[in-house]
């Protein structure tokens, strides 16, 4: 099989997600129609998703549809790690450092990565939030606190 | 006249000076989030939601439609000017506005959009007002019942008519529905999908998923794309349409606004669809079609004026009914709840500055792009020379700290990061996530209905095709899902969706 299948990867995310769902929710009481206990739908939905899945499995399997396009691994892991690692400095270190790290993260996942501009525009970014948000909404979040 | 009285309550709503200010913000914000690929009005007003929590709903809601239909006049200034649709929406307006501009009439190009976009924007603000009391009324008469067939029928078709394939589009229907279980069930307080987590106790934030999976999941993707885009902008010299151009555009608008109308209140269809659908009918109706492509007026009057009133014509099931034909909708839908209003046909008499001054501000939002926009095209255009590898950072600032600030919460951030991976995935492997919305939206309401109409029926479930509304519903779902399924309809869609 192609490696790049496209649809049999979204049947295989589809089923996987199906089957997880059907595991959890065998574990809620379904009830009766009449009834319908917190289960039921869930239950539904999950088989629903099974279903689904399969189908695109073996659409894929016919159609040969490939997964076109680049796309970039780097982005992929250090977006989301910049926004953890702003979640963390927001409890710990306060409103500057969490925003400070979030753009640094943010710029650092992008193709073209310049070294001045990205400092700039970390700065520049940093007190536009700070006004904004701090000052200007009012949102009451301290621009750095203690460990 | 009681069409009238409506109105002028309405205005006086919209015309006060915070209302004003509001709409003026969001037909700017919307006008240059438009003009900036990349960024739609999808991830804006997810993004922007948090932040509309402390005004009044009224004008919350009046900034995001703002931004919504500022997009489509934005998007279609940068496919003028510089054959780069800013919108999936104005992508035919490149087709015959670009051929206008490098022909040199730039000017009459943007200025026959604008006019076309005003007119649509004005008859669909009569026509939400016109029937939207009507349908409201109807839908009062609804039971839980109808309802479950109506949202049936709404996802249903929203999947259908959606970008990609169709048992895709349904499937990632199911997922959304299913992201919509998981909290406390409201009827026996049991917790589903919760994973032991506290913070999941209340259910998946709406703004976490939306921005989730529209801004971040977005971005991701954007970023495995080669290359800075390059801008070559014409200028624009002489604004005003010759009186030929007008003649030439009189019937292409009217027709436009028509064919707009029609696809706005079928849910799934986005102005993409609109648009490509009046410019098929122009150049079928044209005495000399060779003229489409090479800078035809009527390649840009019609579809402009089609998928402003697309756009508009979308808040009608929303507002009556409760039912987000569309993505976005589903946003504003999501806007209305946090705002503590519950979505029905009961707003507009329970709340009728809310349903009277929106209507009004979009009218008014209308004349604002009309008269804003052509001074400012030098702006937005030189905007465009922003790169985006600036321009995504000050996304992601806008995004998280939006995420953050509805529950003060890190949890919520981590598990927007999870939805932009998710997101990032789901676009690539061809699962459109809007639908994806649609049923999160519509997941808990859909239960709810379905176990009130089944405990009312005593767990027998022809009710569903023993009431005549509800049988009405469940006849136009079969229907169109097996109209999905015949080959030639699949093909004929295939052309229309891309």
């Amino acid at each position: 099989m192609d490696a790049r299948n496209r649809d049999v990867w979204a049947g295989l995310m589809l089923l996987a997600t199906g089957v997880a769902a059907m595991l959890v929710a065998r574990g809620y009481p379904a009830g009766s129609a009449l009834r319908m206990g917190p289960g039921y739908f869930p239950r539904v939905l999950a088989g629903l998703l099974i279903l689904f899945g399969l189908h695109a499995v073996v659409t894929g399997l016919r159609r040969r549809e490939r997964i076109e396009g680049s796309w970039s691994p780097r982005a992929l892991i250090v977006l989301p790690l910049s926004m953890v690692l702003f979640g963390v400095l927001m409890e710990r270190a306060g409103f500057v450092p969490a925003i400070a790290a979030l753009v640094l993260g943010s710029a650092a996942a992008g193709r073209q990565r310049r070294l001045v501009e990205i400092l700039l525009l970390t700065g520049v970014l940093t007190a536009a939030s700070v006004a904004i948000f701090v000052w200007g909404l009012g949102l009451p979040y301290p621009l750095v606190k203690g460990p | 006249m009681a069409l009238f009285d409506h109105l002028i309550f309405g205005f006086g709503v919209a015309f006060s000076l915070e209302n004003l200010l509001y709409c003026l913000v969001g037909v700017l914000v919307g006008t240059l989030i438009g003009v900036l690929p990349g960024i739609g009005p999808l991830a804006t007003i997810a993004m922007l939601l948090p932040l509309t929590f402390t005004v009044p709903p009224v004008a919350a809601l009046i900034m995001l439609a703002g931004i919504y239909y500022g997009a489509q006049y934005g998007g279609s200034t940068t496919a003028i000017l510089m054959n780069l649709p800013g919108e999936t929406s104005a992508v035919v307006t490149c087709l015959d506005g670009y051929q206008m501009a490098r022909q040199g009439r730039a000017g009459p190009a943007l200025a026959i959009a604008a006019i076309g976009s005003f007119f649509a924007g004005t008859v669909c603000t009569l026509l939400i007002a016109l029937f939207g009391p009507p349908l409201a009324d109807l839908a009062l008469r609804f039971n839980s019942a109808d309802y479950f067939t109506l949202m049936l029928m709404g996802l249903v078709a929203a999947a259908v008519l959606a970008r990609g394939d169709t048992s895709t589009s349904l499937a990632m229907v199911v997922m959304g529905l299913l992201l919509g279980v998981v909290g406390t069930d409201v009827n026996s307080g049991a917790r589903r999908f919760t994973l032991g987590l506290t913070e999941l106790i209340d259910g998946i934030g709406f703004v976490v998923l939306a921005v989730g999976v529209f801004a971040v999941g977005e971005i991701v993707s954007n970023l495995g794309e080669p290359g800075e885009r390059q801008v070559f902008a014409s200028t624009v010299t002489g604004l005003f349409p010759t009186r030929a151009d007008l003649t030439r555009s009189f019937g292409p608008i009217v027709r436009g606004t028509g064919i707009g109308a029609f696809f706005g209140v079928l849910p799934g269809t986005g102005p993409a669809i609109a648009s490509f659908a009046s410019y098929m009918v122009e150049k079928r109706l044209a005495r000399d079609p060779s003229r489409f492509g090479r800078g035809a007026i009527e390649g840009v009057a019609g579809p402009e004026s089609a998928n402003n009133a697309d756009a508009q014509c979308k808040f009608i099931p929303m507002l009556t009914l409760g039912l987000p034909a569309s993505a976005v909708m589903a946003l504003m839908l999501g806007a209305l709840t946090i705002h503590g209003v519950a979505p029905g046909p009961q707003v507009m008499t329970q709340r009728p500055e809310l349903f009277w001054g929106l209507v009004a501000s979009m009218w008014i939002g209308n004349l604002m792009l009309l008269l804003l926009n052509l001074p400012l095209i030098g702006l937005w255009t030189s905007l465009l020379r922003v790169p985006y590898r600036l321009l995504f950072p000050a996304i992601m600032v806008f995004s998280v700290l939006g995420v953050y600030s509805v529950n003060n919460s890190s949890f919520d951030v981590y598990l927007a990061a999870l939805f932009g991976v998710l997101g990032f995935v789901w676009i690539r492997l061809g699962c459109s996530p809007a639908p994806m919305l649609l049923g999160f939206v519509l997941g808990p309401m859909l239960e709810e209905n379905l176990r009130r109409a089944l405990v009312a029926s005593r767990g027998d479930p022809s009710v569903f095709v023993t009431r005549p509304i509800s049988l009405v519903f469940l006849a136009v779902t079969v229907l169109i899902l097996v109209a999905a399924a015949v080959p030639t309809v699949r093909r004929r869609r295939a052309v229309i969706t891309g």
